[in-house]
């Protein structure tokens, strides 16, 4: 799950990380009032979306005036913003963050992740504040210093005050950023998260070490340990349709192509989206329906692949395990009657009762293709969307 | 032979008593010698009772000492899954599998922390189990699509296991061991460790390696195969069509920073010698092709 910068930074400062003053605004009034209270003379406008590279598209300003942040913040609200991280048709801004303006002095780079090899936390750390880390990693990757934090003693003084120096700290805020970069571990243990990012971390003319921006990402296995987190979801960042399959407990993810595909089991479900694209197609989805498909989910999961307007045909690919063919085929029957389906359908099923479940499917009257493996499967349902026959390319 | 469990296996499950637990424990039981290898039940609240026969202990160090059981399956729910596989290492059992889907990645960085230096193998979590085909089944696959042979299976996701051993059936293809390795970031044994084991199992001419997007697991393995591997490797890797930054069901199947895509897995397989495939349908004729 995802936060927006300004909730992610109230999270941090929690844990004692250092941030600019700041407030959330969702009007234009209320942007006018953050900036006076906040005082000073300088502020930044800073759009909140769940993606990256805001100031690039035109999300972030620094404004010199009160009035400059009132008509900033009248042009960034409501705003569609076009990043890298956004894809082409851009984000709604609805939520602004104003903060008082910051004197950098320099831009540094901190992030943590749980590294898969190590099997632990591993803080990430580079002189390259401002940039992509990935950029970095590919262009400069001796300039990405590494931490793996043994969980039983937390990221230690030395290890802190090493890559402190490492990444340009000057000494004077050598302290400062231990201290920076110990918050954030406990921050990031403690709410368990899956990502932290803080870039750039800055060093201002006073030599205070503070987050400039935060990009925070939890495990959402973990939730349950955290409501006030949860709490903190924002349902316009993220896709309707992967919200609505949520509910039923279905695993779903919006795709660019036009066959929807109903597999149970995750990595099934990508070997399907694969075949479909290996015969010349694209799938519209990603739609695993788990192990225990009844006939209720394989309905829910046929209405919200049909959502979908672009979607010219199905695919149903399942391998019954436990989970009886005949019972999946009943669903699938269910399922096509209730949605009155009007595209062409394939189903290919492989396991416990096959015979049965394709007997019920011819026995139903309906016009389903049944397809003998996954490749033939996917072959029928290109050929029945293109209206030719599908083939490898 | 085959490897990590055969019928002479001594098993307990963690978790018997629930919905889960108790639906697969009949179904392991029934199969193959599983009335014999299934002895041993714990349920710290139900220390005493038994589950259609099998007795339910206290602890796990109880149901060791009383039954000789010296591997253990867990169906807890997640929030207690790495409490569960703590006491199991505790007690120093031989290996552990964990079934529970949304174990929180923290408690597994700490349990694995444990781990360090103690002799218990894990298995998981989220994972279909471990399955000597004719003799024992650990887990929630489907034990009568399998038969005894000489193929290894090592996968990550379940069904596209059964997709595998359903095609080796198919060919008449029988398997030594299949092992569900598990979808999540941080878990037991890797695609390497199960390779080495195959590498060593007399039992085993062939493996079929199922990957897929996420981590370096298979370049790490296909490395280790084009070292030391002396018998034949085919993979298979999903989510060629995978967006980036997105959970493909599984918790550790996400493409991050442009790093773990299936198309550099596959190319880094096939510079290991690794025969691949990118139709997932061909699995077991492309192993077929190789023996």
């Amino acid at each position: 799950m995802n936060v927006h910068e300004y909730q992610g930074k109230e999270i941090l400062r929690k844990f004692g990380v250092a941030t600019p003053r700041g407030v959330p605004c969702f009007s234009v009034a209320e942007a006018d009032a953050a900036a006076r209270d906040l005082g000073g003379k300088v502020w930044v406008v800073k759009a909140q979306i769940h993606a990256g590279g805001r100031g690039k598209g035109g999300g972030v300003k620094v404004a010199k005036s009160l009035q400059e942040v009132h008509d900033f913040a009248a042009k960034i609200l409501g705003m569609t913003l076009i990043t890298h991280q956004t894809g082409p048709e851009g984000r709604v801004v609805r939520r602004l963050l104003v903060e008082e303006g910051a004197d950098i002095r320099k831009e540094l780079y901190v992030g943590m992740v749980v590294d898969r090899s190590t099997q632990r936390v591993t803080l990430m750390a580079s002189s390259e504040g401002g940039m992509e880390i990935e950029e970095v990693a590919a262009h400069h990757p001796e300039k990405i210093h590494k931490v793996a934090v043994d969980p039983d003693a937390g990221l230690t003084d030395q290890q802190a005050d090493e890559v402190a120096r490492k990444i340009g700290v000057p000494e004077a805020s050598i302290a400062q950023a231990r201290t920076f970069m110990q918050a954030l571990y406990r921050a990031f243990v403690e709410c368990d998260a899956s990502l932290a990012e803080i870039n750039p971390l800055i060093i201002t003319g006073k030599g205070d070490v503070l987050a400039l921006d935060a990009k925070l990402n939890f495990d959402s296995n973990a939730l349950f340990r955290h409501p006030d987190i949860v709490a903190m979801r924002d349902l316009d960042e993220e896709d309707p349709a992967e919200v609505e399959a949520s509910k039923y407990d279905l695993s779903y993810i919006s795709l660019g192509g036009n066959i929807g595909c109903l597999v149970n089991g995750a990595g099934l479900a990508m070997a399907t989206m694969d075949t479909i694209k290996l015969f010349g197609a694209e799938p519209a989805n990603f739609l695993d329906v788990g192990g225990g498909a009844t006939a209720q989910k394989v309905t829910e999961a046929f209405k919200l692949m049909l959502k979908n307007p672009a979607v010219k045909g199905i695919l149903v690919n399942i391998f019954g395990g436990i989970m009886r063919c005949d019972t999946i085929a009943e669903g699938v029957i269910a399922a096509a009657k209730e949605v009155k389906l009007s595209v062409p359908l394939v189903v290919r099923m492989k396991g416990t009762n096959e015979e049965l479940g394709r007997k019920a499917l011819q026995a139903s009257g309906l016009p389903i293709i049944s397809a003998d493996n996954m490749a033939d499967a996917a072959k029928k349902i290109v050929a029945a969307v293109n209206g030719k026959q599908g083939r490898p390319v | 032979m085959s490897i990590l469990i055969d019928r002479n296996t001594r098993v307990m499950t963690q978790g018997i008593t629930g919905k889960t637990g108790a639906f697969h424990t009949r179904l392991c039981r029934d199969y193959a010698n599983g009335k014999a290898c299934f002895v041993a039940g714990v349920n710290p609240s139900k220390a005493g009772e038994n589950f259609e026969g099998i007795p339910i202990y206290g602890t796990v160090r109880d149901a060791k000492q009383q039954t000789g059981a010296t591997v253990s399956v867990i169906y807890v729910p997640p929030p207690f899954a790495a409490s569960a596989i703590d006491e199991a290492v505790d007690a120093d059992l031989d290996l552990v599998i964990c079934i529970t889907e949304g174990v929180p990645v923290r408690d597994m960085v700490a349990t694995r922390n444990r781990m360090r230096g103690k002799k218990t193998i894990l298995v998981g979590p989220n994972c279909p189990g471990v399955i000597t085909p004719d003799e024992i089944k650990i887990g929630i696959m489907p034990g009568h699509i399998h038969k005894k042979g000489r193929i290894g299976v090592v996968s990550r996701s379940g069904t596209l296991t059964y997709e595998a051993v359903g095609q080796l059936m198919d060919l008449g293809l029988g398997q030594s061991t299949c092992v569900g390795i598990g979808g999540d970031p941080v878990n037991g044994l890797k695609h390497i460790d199960v390779m080495r084991l195959f590498n060593d199992d007399p039992e085993t001419d062939a493996v079929i390696m199922v990957g897929e997007i996420g981590g370096d697991d298979e370049e790490t393995c296909a490395r280790w195969v084009k070292a030391y591997m002396k018998k034949p490797v085919v993979g298979f890797i999903a989510g060629v069509t995978a967006p980036p930054g997105k959970r493909m069901g599984h918790a550790g199947a996400i493409i991050s920073g442009g790093k773990g895509t299936a198309t550099e897995k596959l190319a880094v397989m096939e510079e290991c010698g690794i025969k691949v495939t990118r139709n997932p349908a061909e699995m077991a004729t492309l192993l077929k092709s190789v023996l």
